[in-house]
């Protein structure tokens, strides 16, 4: 990996202002190919705001940001996807009247392309396209575990299987980086563990994970690196240990909660 | 009794065409949440065209049968029509995406009224006669006449709501079309290029319209440059009667719009003693429509009001 040097991600000088609320302000990052990135601060700080600028929702007002050595300003939300960023709801938005598969199948739209015609005159390379887009889904339902929903329309899956099917869409994409908002936000203990264990397996095979979340342990115990956002600014960014020990930290956000 | 099988067959010719000129309203609706009131003047545009076609044809090539006058007549009507209303989509539609709802509803009435005149200049005003292209033979049918033409318009658009209904539940673009509809800013985020699912919905909608223009001609012997208007009301009412953005509901709402109409000039005249006369059928039709939406407001099959946030 002689790339090693050169960040997947390069976000410098970030600035995003919504009428009177400055909600992003000067922030800058990096990310590693390959490393679990935490994001974490107390409601409002503008974690949320962050991942609508690197997905193409927004537009940030300063600064600009780099993917995979190309420049994200300006680009639509599917070129992003397609660029390789895909990403997970703090609410989940799922297509809720399509099946767990074909939610997934979605994912693969980008990366497979019969259009008007092919779906009229549906000739064998069709066929075969939409064959292997059906069993790549397949395969990624079976990663996250609920295989066994593939036809069940997505508003009927539990609420821990609609959070693993939205990580499998995401996944069908192909992205290099996952970002990932809240995705343990409403579960239980076991189920937090078992997305644990599904995120390092999802790091294992090669993409990067930037995780907003606000479950302490799980940042703590999953993160290589850990950036800190408070009132729309960078606040302190590091080695998880190094980060929770901050005085600054504590007092803006672990204190809080306390 | 024979009236009644009469003005059932009628109705269902009538609404077989009415439902594939409501799918165009209702797809577009379902991704974007747009009424494109033009799309009835695609209608008009399809049949004029293919006449055009027609009359240019038929002198050079004297020998060609009549039904390969008519698929190329159609087929060059649709490719028209598509084109049309790429045209129309990116001129008058995208720029105003994100616009107040009122404001595409208003470009939609404009580009209504642009191609008429279009039309118009193109056409004349004069009503234009279309030669019979296929046989005028006609078959009893449980003491009801039916014209071939007939025949083939219910069988070509039962065939056309067939494959419509295979693509939007079995295809790659099918499968778009239905995220679009749901939640059009995640299928973006997932990778989908929305532009190019809006524009695969225009362009089905313009050949839908397309055919059902040669078909309405060809079933009255009649085109001229107004005939888009009236029926591109009909069909999207037919859409909000079905539940606007279903398709089984455009078909649904098409064939029981085009039924009550026919019913309404069969009987009326004697129900009411000689008091209305058969050309109230649209009063008819549009009384029905106003009693199904005050009972069901969002159609027969549409979904509840307010799942669209």
């Amino acid at each position: 990996m002689n790339q090693a040097a050169v960040p997947l991600l390069l976000a410098e000088g970030l600035g995003k202002r919504f009428g009177g609320v400055q909600a992003l302000q000067d922030v800058s990052f990096e990310l590693r190919a390959g490393e679990i990135f935490g994001l974490i601060g107390p409601n409002g700080a503008g974690k949320t705001t962050l991942f609508n600028l690197l997905t193409g929702i927004y537009r940030p007002d300063q600064g600009h940001i780099r993917f995979a050595g190309r420049e994200l300003g300006g680009r639509k939300p599917h070129e992003i996807a397609l660029a390789g960023i895909a990403r997970t709801f703090q609410n989940i938005r799922l297509f809720a009247h399509l099946t767990a598969l074909e939610n997934v199948m979605i994912g693969r739209h980008g990366r497979t392309r019969a259009g008007v015609l092919g779906a009229v005159l549906r000739p064998a390379w069709v066929r075969a396209e939409e064959r292997a887009i059906r069993d790549h889904a397949l395969q990624l339902l079976d990663d996250v575990g609920i295989a066994s929903r593939a036809d069940s329309l997505a508003q009927h899956l539990s609420y821990g299987d609609q959070r693993r099917l939205e990580i499998a869409r995401a996944l069908a994409t192909q992205p290099k980086l996952l970002a990932l908002d809240e995705p343990a936000a409403g579960m239980n203990g076991a189920e937090t563990t078992e997305l644990k264990t599904l995120l390092q397996r999802i790091r294992g095979t090669g993409v990067t994970l930037l995780l907003v979340e606000h479950d302490m342990k799980l940042v703590m115990g999953l993160c290589d690196r850990v950036m800190v956002l408070d009132y729309g600014r960078k606040l302190a960014e590091g080695l998880p240990a190094a980060v929770r020990a901050d005085p600054r930290v504590v007092e803006a956000y672990l204190g809080a909660e306390a | 009794m024979d009236i009644f099988i009469q003005q059932l067959v009628n109705g269902v010719v009538l609404g077989s065409i009415y439902a594939l000129v409501a799918l165009g309203y209702t797809l577009v609706y379902g991704i974007l949440g747009l009424i494109n009131f033009a799309h009835g003047e695609l209608v008009m545009v399809g049949a004029l065209v293919a006449l055009s076609v027609v009359r240019t044809l038929s002198p050079l090539l004297p020998g060609l049968p009549g039904w390969v006058l008519a698929l190329l007549g159609t087929a060059v009507a649709a490719g028209v029509c598509a084109l049309l209303a790429i045209l129309i989509e990116r001129v008058a539609y995208r720029p105003l995406r994100h616009a107040p709802r009122l404001a595409p509803l208003i470009t939609a009435i404009g580009v209504s009224i642009a191609l008429q005149n279009l039309a118009m200049v193109i056409w004349g005003r004069q009503y234009h006669s279309v030669p019979p292209l296929l046989p005028a033979a006609s078959h009893q049918f449980a003491g009801a006449a039916i014209t071939e033409v007939q025949i083939l318009i219910v069988a070509l658009a039962a065939l056309l709501m067939a494959g419509l209904i295979g693509l939007v539940h079995r295809t790659r673009l099918g499968r778009a079309m239905r995220a679009c509809a749901e939640n059009i800013q995640v299928a973006e985020l997932m990778g989908v290029n929305v532009n190019a699912i809006v524009v695969a919905a225009f362009v089905i909608g313009a050949v839908l319209a397309a055919v059902a223009g040669v078909m309405v001609s060809a079933n009255y012997g009649l085109a001229h440059y107004h005939m888009g208007f009236l029926l591109g009301l009909k069909a999207f009412t037919a859409a909000v009667l079905g539940g606007i953005g279903n398709v089984g509901g455009a078909m649904l709402g098409g064939l029981l719009l085009g039924i009550m109409e026919s019913l309404g000039a069969g009987y009326l005249e004697d129900l009411s003693g000689g008091f209305l006369g058969s050309h109230y059928q649209d009063v008819l039709a549009f009384f029905v429509l106003i009693l199904v939406l005050v009972s069901r407001p969002s159609g027969l099959l549409g979904e509840r009001v307010g799942q669209r946030a």
